[in-house]
């Protein structure tokens, strides 16, 4: 019989870093930043352990550009940073997205803009699902809820980035990064990629090279369209989770945490007889455009709730049946909304006296 | 007839593009030359960088990734420590590892990374037409100092071989020039040294290569020659400014 394994009692943040040793990450590089600390400081005492390679650099900006060189040589590595260190990581995203180069890149996103604050928040999600850096390039973008899937999503990241040679990133919050919860530490299951591009050292073969500069005529041409294919191809990974939409009068779409405080709201909701249903983008890219639309053929009234001031809301919008109504409810950072004051919205929307 | 010099195997067999003058087509000649004394090339992975210097891909014989402008020491321990049993050297301008690059130059020798870093000083940003860099000389007219770079506005040309030897995990830093067979020939030990600090794995090497931009100091490539020797050296003296030998650890110091 299979030997039980021992449930763990860990944050967000020791979640991923796990998920990501238990994913055969064997370099790490990053630099300290309130809420992710734990993420560098787990690596830290654990990467050695396992062979791997942890370095705490100069800057984000320093760490980025590591990742990059790794990613090169086809090792899995991985850089965690928040919000302001990501906006530092924008360059070197581009051009690894450029140069097609894998690598996970973890925000546990905080209060912006600027310095603004340690609180949680969604206000990094046009960065994240836009590219975010320069040029036409997207990364795929997984936005856990729980951590069992800070731990999961993690995982999912290195074989995702592996499979599209791209960057991926594992977008979590301040909340989600400190919290605590059990945690099911599920073994890994490799999986077998070929690494045909990856720089080793040109024995037995002609040279390998990694960049994204093309002037001749019509080179970058032909390269951002193989890229934008790409892109599209990457839509058979989109995820999503689903609650009660059955008969639904009003569909909530939300993400991350505060998806986790409207799971406890719709049930509220609906024990109070309000038809309320619930759809969790878990790829913010690719985003689950299809599940949206279909769902706006039947209910015709959608209310996007985000700790910002708007940004998947623009996403719903584009995604539903033409004529749908969308509505906006935003908590900008500052603290965390909880169920009731998420639910006297939701009777507000659904009532109509909004 | 003996043949008694060859294109090194580390470069490819196509001719340079750069301008008449250009001291990057000796230098590269010379780190290609270096790998095969070596037998490293096909061991060799490159950190292309920004600026005339990126074209590395085209001439070197060897696996090359390309940095964002500045970053190439970063990328390359990323590389190097992915791969340590490779050779990994990056190749960068004035601005990209004095102006832009200098806290990952600064924090790769600091963490005595086992990289070379092959540094190309002229006085000024090339590739985009000859602005003032770190390293433009007091008086030197560029495209923003049109008047002369003035301590004052802009503040000094800065020494990088020094300023490097002075951290502990440095371990060769030199300045060299290849105006001159009698420079040339210094720069060609210079950068040996440096590749056996990496292969000793004592820690970082770099080497400075003062050089010439005939085309951006508005010269003839004999009167940018000389500019290196006239005005450039007395600046910025050739020599070895840091050499450690044997193993990490040991307490020998030159």
């Amino acid at each position: 019989m299979a030997k039980k394994r021992k449930m763990l009692l860990v944050k967000g943040n020791e979640a991923i870093a796990m998920g990501a040793i238990e994913a055969g990450c064997r370099f790490y590089f990053g630099y300290p930043i309130t809420p992710q600390n734990d993420i560098p400081e787990y690596l830290s005492a654990h990467l050695p352990a396992v062979g791997g390679t942890f370095i705490q650099a100069e800057s984000e900006i320093a760490s980025i550009n590591m990742l990059l060189g790794a990613g090169a040589t086809g090792a899995r590595a991985m850089t965690s940073s928040s919000s302001p260190g990501i906006s530092l990581k924008q360059e070197g995203l581009s051009y690894m997205a450029g140069s097609e180069i894998p690598g996970v890149v973890v925000n546990m996103s905080r209060s912006g803009p600027g310095l603004g604050g340690i609180h949680p928040s969604q206000g990094d999600y046009f960065q994240a699902t836009r590219g975010g850096g320069h040029g036409d390039y997207r990364t795929l973008v997984l936005a856990p809820d729980s951590i069992q899937e800070c731990y999961e999503l993690t995982m999912s990241a290195f074989d995702l980035a592996d499979k599209y040679r791209n960057p991926v990133v594992v977008l979590g919050d301040a909340i989600l990064g400190n919290m605590k919860e059990s945690l099911d530490p599920k073994s890994y299951r490799p999986k077998k990629i070929k690494k045909d591009w990856a720089l080793t050292g040109a024995e037995g073969r002609s040279p390998r090279f990694l960049k994204s500069l093309y002037l001749s005529d019509g080179e970058l041409t032909k390269h951002n369209w193989k890229l934008y294919k790409k892109y599209q191809s990457m839509n058979k990974e989109v995820r999503w989770q689903d609650l009660a939409l059955e008969g639904a009068k009003l569909v909530l779409v939300a993400f991350g945490s505060m998806a986790r405080v409207l799971k406890s709201t719709v049930a509220m909701a609906r024990q109070e007889g309000l038809k309320v249903g619930l759809i969790r983008p878990i790829t913010l890219y690719p985003f689950p455009t299809d599940i949206i639309r279909r769902t706006s053929e039947k209910t015709r009234h959608f209310l996007t709730m985000e700790l910002n001031t708007g940004q998947m809301v623009e996403d719903v919008r584009l995604a539903v049946k033409p004529g749908t109504k969308v509505d906006f409810y935003g908590v900008p950072p500052g603290y965390i909304p909880s169920p009731d004051e998420l639910l006297q919205e939701i009777k507000k929307v659904y009532s109509g006296k909004k | 007839m003996q043949q008694v010099f060859k294109r090194p195997e580390a470069l490819h067999d196509v001719p340079f593009h750069f301008c008449a003058g250009c001291h990057h087509g000796i230098i590269h000649r010379l780190v290609g030359e270096a790998i095969d004394a070596y037998g490293l090339r096909e061991k060799t992975i490159g950190v292309a960088s920004v600026g005339c210097s990126v074209f590395m891909y085209d001439y070197f014989n060897v696996d090359v990734v390309e940095a964002p402008h500045g970053r190439a020491s970063a990328a390359a321990v990323g590389v190097k420590r992915s791969r340590p049993d490779n050779f990994v050297f990056t190749y960068q301008g004035d601005g990209d590892l004095a102006a832009i690059g200098t806290a990952e130059i600064i924090h790769s020798a600091n963490r005595g990374e086992r990289i070379t870093v092959i540094f190309v000083n002229n006085t000024v940003f090339g590739m985009t037409g000859g602005q003032m860099a770190p390293t433009t000389m007091l008086g030197q007219t560029t495209t923003t100092t049109p008047f002369g770079r003035d301590a004052q506005r802009n503040g000094f040309p800065i020494r990088m071989a020094e300023l490097l030897a002075q951290l502990d995990g440095t371990a060769f830093s030199a300045r060299v020039a290849v105006n001159k067979i009698k420079n040339l020939k210094q720069a060609k030990k210079a950068l040996r040294l440096a590749f056996e600090a990496q292969l000793s794995g004592r820690g970082l090497g770099f080497v400075e290569f003062l050089s010439s931009c005939p085309t951006n100091w508005k010269m003839t490539p004999e009167q940018a020659n000389t500019r290196v020797e006239m005005e450039m050296i007395p600046y910025f003296p050739l020599g070895v400014f840091k050499e450690l030998v044997g193993s990490p650890g040991e307490a020998s110091e030159e």
